[in-house]
């Protein structure tokens, strides 16, 4: 898709424009370090919180991690915490669910909206009402989406919506939450039909900025509509397309809320246990804000990791 | 998002207004539009009628498709024994809050970055676009120590809203839509406005922030329905009954409350947001697209 600039931003690289048109030529060191006064005045509020809420916090994470405090008395421990978090046999369940998670969540929560996407796309009414409707279920709060997949969705018994339709289609039931190899796919797809919504409008809004000729053109080389997809669609949104993934990975390795709610937290067997989760019983159950500072560094830099290859891939395309 | 449906897509207009074209298209509509209304309408029929039911109708076998006997007093029992008015009242005491707290601060930042341009705002930016790498279960443990104890003031502002206020300040997200919206007002008009003799502050309020309403009102939107999405942050730092969000409200009382009053509840719950996208949802999509693409 081609990145627009918005006009008024393109700027002559390497010689920036002049500030507020106060210094035009005027140029008194008194104006100068008046202007500069005013400018950080208007910035101060958002600066302070993004220094207390957001840099701050970022460093005493890591800090924090190498730290123990014990009875309000604070100790360098080096890599204690680590060790300690890593022996644990929960920190590799953890992360083998949350891996999994991901991994199925790319599968359907980021190849069923391009798809969507270029269905939608597609028609020429009723648009407006679709566009709305994979939306609407993006603007619930997730703990109620999530109470009604929880208790009428994946109700073991018949009575529940899934098994309901499975039983009628004379298909076996399951036992959803309460199956460990359910787990997953059953987390995966409530927060799939929650999220979904976003990615779709976005893909739409990218599938619009493709310019018509080239599938012109290659309808008239004699390309079907599969090869249209493959050799017009994907090539044109392959930005959109690797940025949602990167997205998609980042948001799906923070795996949280479905478990605490669908799952009570662990799931049977830990079948659902996330690395989040983790982070949140260390932080907040066992009293043990340094290992779960350790783990929050650990996952930053798998994080970082993904986006090291993230901009490796996407640079090397341009 | 342009409306137009002239330009040319997958398949081409013409294809789709011959015969057998003509057919498959419409039989293809028909079949989505159903197909989404049910995969998407569906489950939130379902969870508005469910808990009309009684707790004999939910555990039957087949479910029944809409309740034989309501019982509206589900709601009224989420209603009351949640305390519902109360945590409703909190949610949208927060979610005012934020949205006043992003406009100011967020707006004075973009507005100073965007056009006043002092020095080291590049890097003042580029740090702050630096946040939108790090997720936020990454920070959740050192922002609530942080919150605890304050830096340098001590304070704890636990059940305090400012401990949902400030740090939502701290929005990249934000600041760089308020910026590049600012960034297209053309320079010329700030220039006019200084030859007028008017201050910087004067420049934001009569000529930029006029100008800008459509962003303004994205970014309203976006911090509403932030604090009431918002689940774990609220659950940490609002521990009180008292204080407490809707979501987590509601969380709270799972446990020990029928499941009927607690769908209800959960209804009543997704009410507020539901309603703001139903009247926005024009803002709300173009925001989001322009927001996501056009770097």
């Amino acid at each position: 898709m081609a990145i627009t600039t918005v006009p008024g931003t393109t700027r002559q690289p390497g010689r920036p424009e002049p500030p507020y048109p106060s210094s035009r030529r005027r140029t008194s060191l008194g104006r100068k370090v008046r202007d500069n006064l005013t400018g950080h005045t208007f910035l101060i509020g958002a600066l302070v919180c993004f220094a207390v809420f957001s840099w701050y916090p970022m460093v005493r994470g890591i800090v924090m991690s190498f730290q123990r405090t014990r009875r309000g008395e604070t100790t360098w421990v080096g890599w204690d915490n680590y060790t300690r978090i890593i022996d644990d046999p929960s920190f590799w369940t953890a992360w083998k669910n949350t891996f999994y998670f991901t991994f199925l969540a790319l599968v359907l929560g980021y190849a069923v909206p391009f798809f969507v996407a270029i269905l939608l796309n597609e028609f020429r009414h009723a648009r407006g009402y679709l566009r709305i409707l994979v939306y609407l279920p993006v603007m619930l709060p997730p703990a109620s989406a999530l109470f009604l997949f929880k208790f009428y969705a994946y109700d073991p018994s018949e009575a529940g919506l899934f098994n309901a339709i499975l039983a009628a289609l004379h298909l076996p039931t399951s036992e959803w939450m309460q199956s460990p190899g359910m787990t997953m796919p059953a987390m995966v797809l409530a927060s799939t039909w929650m999220n979904m919504g976003s990615a779709v409008l976005i893909y739409l809004a990218a599938l619009q900025n493709i310019p018509g000729e080239l599938y012109e053109a290659a309808e008239l080389d004699g390309a079907g509509i599969w090869r249209r997809i493959r050799h017009v669609t994907i090539p044109q949104t392959r930005l959109i397309l690797a940025l949602l993934a990167m997205m998609q990975i980042v948001a799906t390795m923070q795996l949280f809320i479905e478990p605490l709610i669908l799952a009570n937290g662990a799931g049977t067997g830990d079948s659902a246990t996330s690395v989040a989760y983790l982070i949140y019983q260390h932080g907040f159950f066992q009293n043990d804000l340094n290992g779960a500072a350790a783990l929050g560094v650990i996952m930053l830099i798998v994080l970082a990791g993904f986006s090291a290859v993230y901009v490796r891939l996407t640079a090397k395309q341009d | 998002m342009a409306q137009d449906s002239a330009t040319r897509t997958l398949i081409s207009q013409a294809q789709l207004e011959r015969g057998r074209g003509r057919i498959i298209y419409w039989t293809l509509l028909a079949v989505v539009v159903v197909a989404f209304t049910l995969v998407f309408i569906g489950p939130l029929y379902w969870m508005v009628t469910g808990a009309l039911k009684s707790g004999q109708e939910i555990a039957q076998t087949p479910p029944s498709l809409y309740p034989k006997d309501p019982q509206p007093q589900n709601y009224v029992d989420a209603w009351n024994n949640l305390d519902l008015a109360k945590l409703l009242f909190n949610t949208f005491y927060y979610a005012t809050g934020a949205v006043l707290f992003q406009l100011v601060l967020d707006t004075a930042a973009a507005y100073s970055l965007s056009k006043l341009r002092p020095i080291f705002g590049n890097a003042i930016l580029g740090l702050m676009l630096a946040t939108l790498m790090i997720p936020a279960m990454v920070l959740i443990v050192p922002q609530y120590v942080t919150v605890i104890d304050l830096p340098i003031l001590h304070l704890n502002l636990l059940d305090s809203p400012f401990a949902i206020w400030l740090p939502l300040v701290a929005n990249a997200f934000n600041i760089f839509l308020l910026k590049r919206f600012f960034d297209s007002i053309p320079e010329d008009l700030m220039a006019a406005a200084f030859v007028d003799g008017a201050t910087p502050l004067r420049t934001l309020w009569s000529i930029i922030l006029p100008m800008s309403r459509p962003i303004l009102g994205v970014v309203s939107i976006f911090a509403v329905t932030a604090v009431w999405k918002d689940f774990l942050w609220p659950k940490l730092v609002m521990p009180s009954p008292e204080t407490r969000t809707v979501s987590v409200g509601i969380y709270a009382f799972a446990g020990g409350t029928p499941m009927n009053v607690v769908i209800a509840a959960s209804v009543i719950a997704a009410i507020p947001t539901v309603v703001i996208f139903l009247i926005f949802q024009r803002n709300i999509m173009s925001g989001l697209t322009t927001g996501s693409l056009k770097g």
